[in-house]
């Protein structure tokens, strides 16, 4: 009876004012929208592809005010994990924002290293390691560890077995020994427009990110032909970096409604 | 024939769902608010006095005797598997230190064949890395990699989720209700990633090996060890245990110890690392119970402590001639050019495995409380 009148006390607190923002993940291809399992794309390799899954994880968010303040969005609530054949997954809500007017975003492609070896408790949700490798699973339990982004697919460039690719890309830096980080900081500015965050209005920031951007990019045009694999092996491990380089780059924004 | 353990676990679920339905009854006959039905009741876990402090952090999750409970049905049934024949305790078996006895790699689902020998269950409180390339760093995790594997238990946690929920499987060897053994271990029936490792954790954590013949030796019972063994002991002091090191007998490092690689050259713990410089590298495993846990290596491909020590004394020689990748890595300890390996006449050898078999440990290899309550199946 004590602890049910202490728990209505709690929740009576008054919320922190403030809204929402929500940001739209919108993955497409060059100019047009990714639709999975069917349409066929073609990277700046010359190689046809076919993708068939594309999850990646964002994370860390902060969030910029024209004059400069920023709001870090709590630890226990900044872990979102995009899917592409999910829609609701897409669509990312950052709750008790302060009121005011933001004009970038910046977040983290990836799960840091501290959640990365937190005790298990701390890990629900997006986060439960639990996933089916062979579906949606984001984490590697042979090698403790968050896969970032997913990508997989077919091409006539694939795997010689069963013209398939797969990319999992994670590390997040080592346990107790450095490891490749492919953990990537992404800052967007929302062009010339204003997020305007009021208690009654949740601004919605459309952002695309590029799958051929993965492929293409500052730091390598990645083939298929060359590597239809991709994962955590040693001898892949420099390479990684260069895709995480790669889809740092991948993000840009579109407009805000 | 039903033995004696299973007899006991069968009475101890009866009595815990009697006592059950008498907390509900009284609640319905009496309207002021009983107390809660008693939660789960704390286990004290004791570390052996000249063990050192474990690593594990009990804090996060406290034990009791109803998640060791439901961890110890977790980890013989077969459930966990996607053909729900495979348990963990099908590839770690109690009478061999929960190690799959005789198997130089194990099978898993549909017969598949791993890559690597099954590495003993025990003293896991202690252990700051698990699995032979040190892939994960909480025990909390580890089953997941098992889980996971394609040529293990190839299941996923989601779906394992799903068969718990369902209550008693039809075609199990023993009916098994789990939502109520997590409700008694968690207080509600919610089955999630979290509480399924944990229970698992708490079980693996009473595998506490600690009375060995030499654990009584070293508690001070000078007559635990005879003459032979005492020759052994100072010799294995001398020369294996700077890696093989303490009252746990590992020092918890990866180490290339001079096996030339087999076709699939398994690199071990680089695989993790990233590290070149941790190539062919393997975990140093405990040799508690290292009489009952044949075969050996990685890969177990030596069936006899003769064969090991014959290894460390002549094969490393040979080893760092055969012109493998893999000799670069060579642990410095048995690298030296003029005296490669561990030379070891056959009499000082036998002396090592009088006393290796010293740290055999019957009472935790027979505890009954770690024992198959009857859901396992042992192939």
């Amino acid at each position: 009876m004590a602890a049910g009148l202490c728990w209505s006390c709690d929740t009576k607190d008054p919320a922190p004012p403030g809204g929402n923002l929500r940001i739209e993940f919108d993955n497409v291809v060059g100019d047009k929208n990714l639709v999975l399992n069917g349409v066929s794309y073609e990277n700046a390799t010359g190689e046809d592809f076919v993708v068939t899954k594309f999850n990646y994880f964002v994370s860390n968010f902060r969030l910029y005010k024209t004059d400069g303040s920023v709001f870090t969005v709590p630890q226990d609530s900044c872990y979102f994990l995009v899917k592409e054949d999910n829609r609701a997954s897409q669509f990312v809500t950052l709750k008790n924002i302060p009121t005011g007017d933001y004009d970038h975003v910046e977040f983290m492609v990836g799960v840091d290293s501290l959640r990365n070896t937190m005790p298990e408790a701390k890990r629900t949700g997006a986060l439960d390691p639990g996933g089916d490798m062979a579906g949606d699973g984001m984490y590697w339990a042979w090698n403790s560890g968050y896969i970032f982004v997913k990508l997989e697919g077919s091409s006539s460039f694939g795997n010689p077995t069963n013209d398939k690719f797969y990319y999992h890309i994670g590390l997040y830096g080592g346990y107790d020994k450095p490891t490749v980080n492919n953990t990537r900081i992404v800052k967007i500015k929302f062009g010339d427009d204003l997020a305007r965050v009021t208690e009654g209005h949740t601004p919605e920031v459309h952002l695309f990110a590029d799958v051929l951007k993965f492929f293409d990019g500052p730091a390598t045009n990645l083939s298929i032909a060359e590597y239809p694999g991709i994962m955590a092996a040693e001898v892949h491990r420099p390479y990684t970096q260069k895709i995480a380089d790669n889809y740092k780059q991948m993000f840009s924004y579109d407009h805000i409604h | 024939m039903m033995s004696a353990e299973k007899k006991y676990a069968v009475s101890g679920l009866l009595a815990l769902w009697l006592l059950t339905v008498v907390a509900v009854s009284c609640g319905k006959k009496n309207d002021d608010p009983e107390p809660e039905p008693g939660g789960p009741t704390p286990y004290n876990w004791v570390k052996p006095v000249h063990f050192p402090d474990p690593v594990y952090d009990f804090s996060k999750n406290p034990l009791t005797n109803e998640g060791i409970r439901l961890g110890m049905f977790l980890f013989y049934d077969g459930i966990m598997s996607r053909t729900n024949e495979i348990g963990c305790g099908t590839c770690h078996q109690q009478q061999a230190a929960f190690t799959h006895h005789g198997h130089e790699l194990s099978h898993g689902v549909d017969d598949l064949i791993g890559t690597r020998n099954s590495l003993a269950v025990q003293n896991m409180a202690w252990s700051p890395r698990f699995f032979w390339d040190g892939g994960v760093h909480d025990l909390d995790f580890s089953p997941l990699n098992a889980i996971e594997n394609p040529v293990e238990l190839d299941e996923s946690v989601p779906s394992i989720i799903e068969k718990l929920k369902a209550g008693p499987r039809p075609g199990a060897k023993m009916p098994v209700d789990y939502p109520q053994l997590f409700r008694e271990a968690f207080g509600t029936e919610e089955i999630t990633t979290g509480r399924t490792m944990r229970a698992l954790s708490q079980f693996m954590l009473t595998m506490v090996s600690a009375t060995s013949k030499y654990d009584f030796y070293l508690m001070g019972d000078q007559s635990a060890l005879n003459t032979q063994e005492k020759e052994g002991m100072l010799l294995f002091e001398k020369n294996c245990s700077s890696c093989h090191a303490g009252v746990l007998l590992t020092d918890h490092s990866f180490r290339n110890n001079g096996l030339v690689p087999m076709r699939i050259n398994d690199r071990g713990h680089s695989e993790i690392t990233g590290d070149k410089a941790d190539r062919y590298k393997f975990k140093v495993p405990s040799l508690r119970n290292v009489g009952v846990t044949l075969p050996y290596m990685h890969d177990g491909r030596y069936h006899s402590l003769e064969e090991v020590l014959s290894h460390y004394s002549d094969s490393v020689r040979l080893f760092m001639k055969s012109g493998s990748e893999a000799v670069e890595t060579l642990d410095p300890l048995l690298a030296n050019p003029e005296k490669p390996g561990i030379p070891l006449t056959k009499s000082e050898q036998q002396a090592i495995i009088a006393f290796l078999h010293t740290l055999t440990d019957e009472i935790f290899l027979k505890d009954p409380k770690l024992a198959d309550p009857g859901i396992g199946n042992a192939l």
